[in-house]
């Protein structure tokens, strides 16, 4: 019975399978669309099954591992091929094929006509598969394998168009940059290894609270690597870099890959090692100050972009700061529950956006949209929808997880995060009302020869979808002052209860109040509202665009962290690569040993082919002298 | 009796004017000549110990020696001759062909 689970791995692996061997053969466009996304739709529809068998069980057994069979084995180095099916990773997993089928379905509209249509499924496909194992797997292995998998189709599909060098570079800087964290990844998995023996995740997390204190050496170094690995992977400070470039790719994997899957799986690795988490507060109190750190910078780069996809792409990295803000304050759950809500709207705001891209005939620059509202209706309004979720207006899913986030952070790290996150907040209004205002309302500022449409069926449904889980998404972890029961939280809590009953020892923590929570609730709904209004008079009436000065252009230019990292890292590097590794280690030293050697060979051959001289007694000679050296040996020694 | 040594001194003796006389003359045939008394040199070792220790495989060695000598002696002046023919010389610093 739990075997059958197996399928959800097999669809993906299949629909990658005939799309990359038979995709050119198969000339029905149509039959590729449906096909690549019924073998995404066939594991969601298996894993809701297991959702309701897993609620079925006793809470305490709602953990299921599949071995499938031995991977690796090496004297000590057992590695099963193995994965573990338990709330989280079922809470993963219907987020990726669920949000995963959408943006396949939308695909089909999207891509249409495109010449590598069969090749995008495949990479679609395979991406699912690879996404799928990164959260079902039960060892540190399995996970990096789905790990670089993932990173593999993003670098495939942000380069997807290759014919134009910038998404080249693109995906060639998305996957550098990712390779830093990888780094951190393996060296975290290598001391796991070496000190606990196996790489297996709940054995690790097992033997942490028999064996080590909190804040020890080994587990603040482990924590903090795996950490380095989720801030590349999740976009986080100093390595966010990538994903706004990464938005060179086509829209849809904007919206799956870098958007609602893969660049959480930062924030799925540290709840799942949240165990070792709570066991090293230095490294979680690191974690809150990055994720803080990197939604106020992303926030601010977002309100002073241009480029539809960029905003967003910003606005993607400060959400996940969210998140990772969340980690830090030992909310394991919000952070999950977050990640699902940003799932859906943030899914649905990039769709949206694809859908004005293609509508306008890909121009992405938002100063030259305006007044869209009527002519894609259903577009707009799902569009709308999407930032008022983000932005936190109830009872849209944005609302609850972000201030959720907002309150818990209040309790557990006192009043100056909360004004930052309520001012992150404020911004997050304001840029996504910025987009909205410049995009769909005031006079259309297009070119005459452009004329914009609404999007065929196959987009507009998975929008108004997504739009309906936007506005009710929220509703499986509402807050304790609701009365309401919290699905979510209940039903990871039993992944989780280590990690509580750990937390509990270490600190105590704060009591929410009723009256607290409300008055904060209030507050943030407030801050919305005045930063939507706010943000709408200023843009709705805006004809001409000024160039910034000052601190504007700063920021419009992304404070420069592109420009720093080419004078600081990749300069250097290059300037290393070059005089040093390549001019003076390669040429000089490598080579100039090899040819030096054959040189000297050939130089001093020349000098003592001299001696053959020709004439017999000069051999003679030569022979007597050695004998004469011999038998002088022979005497004295 | 004469001592062994005196033998062996005048073996040496002609072996070392053999090998002088080899290294420094230049006419092949007074080579060839030197190279004969080297030959015999060591003949009159032989021999000397083969008398001196009753032991007669010395002397067989010697006829050994001496056939041999005579068979290369045979080779080695057609070989003189034949270069006398190609270079109207039989100066061996001449003959320096096979060299660098």
């Amino acid at each position: 019975m739990d075997k059958f689970f197996i399928f959800v791995l097999i669809f993906p692996l299949l629909g990658f399978i005939v799309n990359l061997f038979f995709g050119k053969r198969i000339k029905s466009e149509k039959f590729i669309g449906i096909f690549s996304s019924a073998v995404v739709l066939i594991p969601f529809l298996i894993t809701v099954y297991f959702l309701i068998y897993l609620y079925s069980l006793e809470p305490h057994s709602r953990f299921i591992t599949l071995n499938l069979l031995n991977w690796i084995a090496a004297g000590f180095f057992n590695i099963q091929f193995s994965f573990l099916i338990d709330p989280l990773s079922l809470c993963m997993v219907l987020v990726v094929t669920g949000v995963g089928f959408l943006i396949h379905w939308y695909s089909i509209g999207y891509m249409h006509n495109d010449s590598m249509f069969s090749r995008f499924f495949a990479y679609m496909n395979l991406f699912i598969l690879s996404m799928l194992i990164l959260v079902l797997a039960d060892n540190f292995l399995l996970l990096f394998l789905g790990w670089e998998g993932v990173g593999l189709c993003s670098y495939l599909l942000i380069g997807f168009w290759y014919e134009k060098k910038f998404t080249g570079d693109a995906a060639k800087k998305a996957f550098i940059v990712n390779r830093i964290g990888d780094f951190g990844f393996m060296i975290a998995m290598f001391l796991i290894f070496l000190n606990f023996g196996t790489l297996n995740i709940s054995q690790f997390l097992a033997a942490i609270p028999v064996s080590f204190e909190f804040n020890s050496g080994l587990l603040v170094a482990v924590s903090l690597l795996l950490f380095l690995g989720a801030t590349g992977k999740s976009a986080q400070i100093p390595l966010f870099v990538w994903l706004p470039d990464a938005m060179a790719g086509p829209t849809p994997v904007s919206a799956l890959i870098h958007a609602a899957t893969m660049v959480t799986a930062g924030v799925y690795l540290i709840a799942r090692c949240s165990l070792l988490y709570v066991y090293s507060p230095i490294t979680t109190n690191i974690v809150l100050i990055i994720g803080i750190f990197t939604a106020l910078i992303a926030a601010v780069i977002a309100a002073k972009q241009n480029d539809i996809k960029k905003i967003l792409a910003y606005s993607t990295i400060s959400q996940l700061g969210f998140m990772f803000v969340a980690l830090g304050t030992f909310t394991y759950w919000l952070a999950i529950f977050h990640l699902i809500t940003h799932a859906f709207f943030k899914a649905l705001l990039f769709l949206g956006s694809g859908s004005v891209i293609h509508a306008m005939s890909d121009e992405q620059d938002i100063r030259n949209m305006g007044a869209l509202k009527d002519k894609m209706k259903i577009t707009y309004y799902t569009f709308l929808i999407g930032a008022l979720a983000i932005s936190g207006i109830p009872p849209l899913a944005g609302f609850w997880s972000k201030d959720e986030i907002l309150f818990k952070t209040f309790l557990n790290s006192g009043l100056i995060f909360y004004i930052v996150l309520l001012g992150i907040a404020f911004l997050t209004a304001f840029y996504m009302f910025r987009l909205v205002t410049l995009t769909f309302y005031g006079e259309p500022r297009y070119a005459a020869n452009i004329h914009p449409h609404e999007s065929p069926k196959s987009m507009t449904i998975p929008l108004l979808i997504l739009c309906g889980l936007s506005v009710i998404g929220g509703f499986i972890g509402l807050p304790h002052i609701t009365h309401l029961p919290n699905f979510l939280e209940r039903f990871l809590s039993v992944v989780f209860d280590k990690t509580e009953t750990a937390l509990m020892m270490y600190s105590q923590v704060n009591k929410p109040e009723v009256s607290l929570e409300i008055i904060l609730l209030i507050v943030s709904v407030v801050v919305a509202l005045i930063s939507i209004t706010y943000s709408y008079k200023k843009f709705s009436a805006v004809k001409k665009f000024k160039a910034s000065r000052g601190f504007a252009k700063i920021v419009e230019n992304k404070f420069y962290v592109d420009e720093i990292y080419d004078k600081i890292i990749v300069n250097p590097l290059y300037f290393i690569s070059d005089k040093l590794l390549w001019k003076i280690f390669d040429i000089k030293i490598i080579d100039g040993f090899i040819n030096g050697l054959a040189d000297f060979i050939k130089k001093s051959g020349e000098d003592w082919r001299r001696i053959q001289s020709g004439i017999v007694q000069d051999y003679a000679l030569i022979t007597v002298s050695g004998i004469i050296i011999i038998i002088i040996y022979l005497i004295f020694f | 009796m004469i001592d062994i040594q005196y033998f062996l001194i005048l073996s040496a003796v002609l072996f070392s004017i053999g090998v002088i006389g080899v290294l420094v003359r230049r006419n092949a045939i007074v080579i060839f000549m030197c190279i004969e008394l080297m030959l015999n040199s060591v003949n009159l070792s032989l021999i000397t110990f083969s008398s001196f220790f009753s032991n007669y495989y010395g002397q067989i060695f010697v006829f050994f020696i001496m056939t041999v000598a005579a068979a290369e002696a045979a080779v080695g002046l057609a070989i003189i001759i034949s270069i006398y023919r190609n270079k109207e010389s039989i100066n061996i610093d001449e003959i320096n062909i096979l060299k660098w």
